[in-house]
């Protein structure tokens, strides 16, 4: 999207939720730089504002104040809101998602699940030749299957698919392993890792699991909508 | 993948709900078709009676023009009598082509089905009824061989309900008088099939009905105008005249009432199967929330998300469409015998007539049910914003 050495910049970012008259901080004063190809980990305890927080970084949600920066191009700002047309088209040239729970339709099967993104949106650059994704992910067999066959993990694994077939600049992974066993787990966090080395994918990952938290390049912990510890591996 | 296939297999994931909602659907288009078939069929089937009843005008004792209609129809009993004279007054009016005497008489034949039944005999002039009615076909015989001869051509269902053939002998109950039978009808899908046809002599000497009829069946000439003949008949004594116009317009009115809750009926029934698709749409819309906002996180607009719950919803209704058009003509026979239950007089042909221009109607009236019921579910399901659904998951 730009030739800024960072993928996505974060400036005094807040995000405030009103219950009647009571302000509820959850993301409070929050600013951060991520480089292009590098792998963050969001830790921190339930209510630290991990999720808010990535929503915010991955244009799925407005914040209350501050400014968010993806390559060159500021998404909002004081001045600036946008809209939820916006914030979609933002969402579809630059993240691919993640979330603990797979959403992947149980009538469709593995390969039909992975390029429902072109139904809706392709983007320029997008997957040539979505069975390459499939093989990288080691779904290569299993692309005539529909999700009730599949394991835990390979449901996980399609959903990452889905993810890259119109190549986000940035993969947002929200408590992606929530699901899954420790093996399965371990197998996903090498596939994310694996795409952020090879292939040069920018990756924000928020879990509870501090073993998977560790492979990513930083790991950012969250207290109380702050950054209250940020260690570089 | 294009957005119908998705739709189509969102369908399938609730196969149950998805088909009793086509079945609603169906239903509803099934109505349609035949209450549009019946309103086609109906007036063709009674101008088909009326036309082939070879005159234009009846000429009748005075009494309820209701029974004359019936009369006029179907045959009827408690009849009342004009004397043959008047065959030879209305002859001498110069509109009139050609005139024909009749003398219904109708006897209770105990053998005749499990219970008995009614027999009806139309005496009818040997001369003057054929030429008349000059498109009956014979299935065997002819027309009577003496014009007072003890002789009856019968109609193709009594021929098949007697089981007898030309040359066999029919009695007359009560009267034990018997007939020689000279003719046998083909089908004609009309009154005449059920009616044993004699001449008028010999049924007015069986039934001690010299010089009596119950009709004169009036032809009136090329071009002349129908409306003026009967004024003029209408000054002859003691007489009633009914027009083909006037049978068809008493029946129409019969019939109406029963039209219009028929047309109620199928008004109900399209609104309660719009309601199942709006339900059924906006309960599927409800139960996927989390995986629409996915949907939207991979890159769907809220028009595109619209598009594909509005599709779902028109891909059920098109389904419902063509399975409701194919009900009613694959069950035609029953929607039949349900509305010849319902009205008060039907005529003898088809009723429900289904032709190609009331299928488009049907689909097209099914499309825009589809496409209005899809409205609100659509819309609510553009609304949903990725986060709500994310956000569900709890952090």
């Amino acid at each position: 999207m730009s030739k800024s050495n960072y993928a996505l910049e974060a400036l005094n970012i807040k995000k405030i939720y009103k219950r009647g008259s009571e302000e509820i901080p959850a993301v409070n004063d929050i600013s951060l730089k991520i480089r292009r190809a590098e792998f963050v980990s969001f830790v921190g305890p339930s209510g630290s504002g991990k999720t808010t927080l990535i929503n915010i970084l991955g244009c799925l949600d407005n914040a209350t104040s501050g400014t968010l920066i993806l390559g060159e191009r500021t998404i909002f700002s004081e001045k600036k809101k946008l809209s939820e047309r916006d914030l979609t088209r933002i969402r579809r040239l630059v993240f691919g998602y993640i979330f603990q729970k797979f959403y992947l339709l149980p009538s469709m099967t593995v390969l039909e699940n992975v390029i429902l993104p072109f139904t809706f949106y392709r983007k320029e650059g997008a997957a040539q030749d979505v069975v390459e994704i499939l093989r990288f992910l080691g779904l290569e067999n299993r692309i005539d299957h529909r999700p009730s066959e599949l394991s835990g993990g390979e449901m996980q694994r399609v959903a990452i698919a889905r993810a890259l077939v119109n190549k986000p600049e940035i993969l947002l992974a929200d408590e992606p392993t929530g699901n899954l066993d420790t093996k399965r787990t371990q197998q996903i966090g090498d596939v994310i890792r694996r795409l952020n080395e090879e292939e040069g994918l920018t990756v924000l990952l928020v879990t509870h699991n501090p073993g998977l938290a560790q492979i990513a390049h930083r790991v950012i912990e969250l207290r109380d909508g702050r950054i209250h510890n940020s260690n570089s591996s | 993948m294009n957005i119908f296939q998705v739709a189509y297999k969102n369908l399938l994931r609730k196969k149950i709900r998805s088909g009793l909602t086509l079945l609603g659907i169906s239903l509803s288009a099934w109505v349609l078709v035949s209450l549009l078939g019946f309103n086609r069929g109906y007036e063709k089937a009674l101008n088909k009676d009326i036309d082939n009843m070879g005159f234009q005008v009846l000429v009748t004792a005075k009494g309820c023009p209701y029974e004359a209609a019936t009369l006029m129809l179907k045959g009827g009993t408690g009849l009342r009598y004009i004397g043959d004279s008047v065959v030879n007054t209305i002859l001498k009016h110069p509109e009139v082509e050609k005139v024909t005497a009749m003398l219904m008489q109708a006897i209770f034949d105990p053998n005749k089905g499990e219970s008995g039944g009614i027999t009806a005999y139309l005496g009818i002039d040997p001369t003057t009824y054929p030429q008349m009615k000059s498109f009956l076909k014979f299935k065997q015989g002819s027309w009577f061989t003496d014009p007072e001869g003890f002789e009856a051509v019968l109609g193709y269902e009594v021929a098949e309900l007697e089981q007898r053939e030309a040359g066999d002998l029919t009695l007359i109950p009560e009267k034990n008088i018997e007939l020689k039978v000279v003719g046998i009808l083909s089908r004609t899908g009309t009154q005449d099939d059920g009616t044993i046809f004699v001449p008028i002599k010999t049924l007015q000497k069986v039934f001690g009905m010299e010089g009596k009829l119950t009709g004169v069946g009036v032809k009136v000439k090329k071009d002349a105008n129908i409306n003026l003949v009967e004024q003029d008949l209408y000054d002859l004594p003691d007489v009633q005249v009914v027009s083909l116009a006037q049978v068809k317009q008493t029946i129409m009115d019969l019939i109406t009432t029963a039209k219009m809750m028929v047309f109620s009926i199928a008004l109900i029934a399209i609104l309660i199967a719009m309601l199942g698709v709006i339900n059924t749409i906006l309960m599927s819309v409800f139960e996927r929330f989390q995986e629409i906002g996915i949907i939207k996180s991979i890159g769907a607009m809220p028009w595109d998300v619209f598009k594909l719950i509005w599709v779902e919803t028109i891909i059920l209704c098109l389904l419902g469409g063509v399975l409701g058009i194919a009900f009613s003509l694959g069950l035609s026979k029953v929607t039949e015998v349900l509305i010849r239950r319902l009205l008060p007089y039907t005529p003898t042909g088809s009723l429900v007539a289904v032709n190609s221009d009331i299928a488009l109607v049907t689909m097209a009236a099914i499309l825009g049910i589809g496409i209005v019921s899809g409205l609100y579910p659509a819309w609510r399901a553009a609304r949903v914003r990725p986060l709500e659904s994310i956000r569900s998951e709890g952090e």
